[in-house]
């Protein structure tokens, strides 16, 4: 890749796969559970997190070298949370409906432990680009995920992608209904997206075995 | 730059310059974006009272389906006749009465003041609508709602909402399946003002039975239904005064 360096090239594709940050370090499972019972839900999840998390490593690495260390991890919550405020009210003044679908959830953001562990472990210690590239990198790692998770439970679950139906209609008995198929309504419930990260975990590790943890 | 970051003098101050820095930005931001914030709410009223007399875009037996953002003002004003606020049996006009937050107003009664509790008229079809808003308590926080009566006291359509009720249990209490059954109930019973419970067990799942002032609870969701139950027979007890002013006998 010519625009990056092998080295930065890494801090984009590492927590794409190797090091994701659910799947590998099981981190932020709680959001990954609660809103990917709609696709549509996942993917604006992800966008949020990836601006907080791109934006808030960047501010972090410009302040690494002035933050006390002894509020630093005050410091860290401060910025978070003034960045997860941006996100909520321009959510709120611009895609009402979808505001209301993650209501609480974008306040949760705050409290996903990806954002608070990329801003301990990388931007503290690495310059604005990298950290930027780390940023992006977990959050799409962590977004990549969410996607995974919401297209198979809204599928499996609803029937339908993005709200738009892909199977046929269940009430007039379209489609693959019309041959007896019906809508797996446990996949709406949170369970199930514990039991989707858990499939995606086993298909990860069982194509590439090194990942697997020593018993 | 030599600057020692440990004295205690220093945190202090990045402390304070921090918070300044944070909070004019956040200042900035929520004062620049209000004006969108309430008009979204605004909307999201209209659509809901408008909901509730049955103008909405519902096909099948699907989802709740709203008028559009962007159409619901024109709708609202062409559909809601008249804007009132009740004290007890009397009623007087009152623009843009739909506003009233009924939260407040329950509040000014319990503290033994006037209260001026908003009631809308809506006309569609060359049948009129008594538009009653509703609020009260779910499993984990606020449930609220509109309820819209004709003049024999039969419910016309509701509309449901909550703050955060769970997903899949009481949350489903704005799901099209719930909220359908009330329509066509009495609220009456004989001359009492009973409301309409919901119940479980009431043997009549598919809500053959108009006159039973019961609907069928959600399977999970105990509490949360109770709630409805309590919010429905709370407003009428605030309207009942001015209820029996308009009702046919």
């Amino acid at each position: 890749m010519a625009l990056l360096s092998k080295k930065d090239a890494n801090l984009i594709l590492d927590p794409l796969a190797d090091n994701n940050p659910i799947t590998i370090q099981v981190l932020g499972i709680c959001s990954a559970l609660a809103i990917t019972a709609e696709l549509k839900a996942s993917v604006v999840m992800a966008l949020s997190v990836l601006f907080v998390l791109g934006v808030g490593n960047v501010v972090i690495s410009l302040l690494r070298n002035v933050i006390p260390s002894k509020i630093r991890i005050i410091v860290q919550l401060v910025v978070v949370a003034t960045l997860v405020i941006i996100v909520d009210q321009v959510l709120k003044a611009f895609a009402y409906e979808l505001s209301k679908t993650l209501s609480v959830f974008v306040g949760l953001i705050i409290t996903n432990c990806i954002i608070m562990g990329r801003f301990e472990a990388f931007a503290l210690g690495n310059g604005p680009w990298k950290s930027f590239l780390d940023g992006i990198g977990n959050a799409l790692g962590y977004g990549v995920i969410l996607v995974i998770i919401g297209f198979f439970r809204e599928l499996l679950g609803s029937g339908t992608l993005f709200g738009i139906p892909v199977l046929g209609d269940p009430v007039t008995k379209t489609g693959l209904y019309s041959i007896g198929y019906e809508n797996n309504g446990f996949m709406i419930i949170p369970p199930a997206a514990l039991i989707v990260v858990g499939i995606v975990i086993w298909v990860q590790r069982s194509r590439n075995r090194t990942l697997i943890e020593e018993a | 730059m030599a600057m020692n970051t440990e004295k205690n003098s220093y945190t202090v101050i990045f402390a304070v310059i921090m918070v300044v820095i944070v909070g004019s930005i956040l200042a900035f931001l929520a004062t620049g974006l209000k004006p969108r914030i309430d008009e979204n709410e605004r909307f999201e009223k209209q659509q809901n009272i408008l909901y509730a007399m049955g103008v909405n875009q519902n096909e099948g037996d699907g989802s709740v389906t709203f008028i559009p953002t962007n159409e619901v003002e024109a709708e609202f004003s062409k559909y809601i006749k008249k804007q009132m606020v009740v004290q007890g049996n009397t009623a007087t006009e009152k623009a843009d009465a739909y506003l009233i937050d009924l939260k407040n107003q329950i509040a000014q009664i319990k503290a033994g003041n006037n209260a001026e509790l908003p009631l809308l008229v809506g006309e569609k079809d060359g049948k009129e609508f008594y538009i009653i808003p509703m609020y009260g308590k779910g499993l984990w926080d606020a449930i609220w709602g509109f309820i819209s009566l004709d003049e024999n006291m039969v419910v016309q359509g509701v509309y449901f909402d909550h703050k955060g009720e769970t997903p899949g249990l009481g949350a489903n209490i704005k799901q099209r399946f719930f909220m359908d059954d009330f329509q066509g109930e009495s609220i009456l019973d004989g001359n009492r003002y009973a409301g309409i419970g919901v119940v479980k067990g009431n043997n009549d799942p598919l809500n053959e039975d108009k006159e039973d002032n019961e609907v069928d609870a959600l399977a999970g969701a105990t509490i949360t239904g109770n709630g409805v139950t309590a919010m429905i027979k709370e407003s009428l007890k605030l309207y009942k005064p001015y209820l029996e002013t308009i009702r046919k006998k």
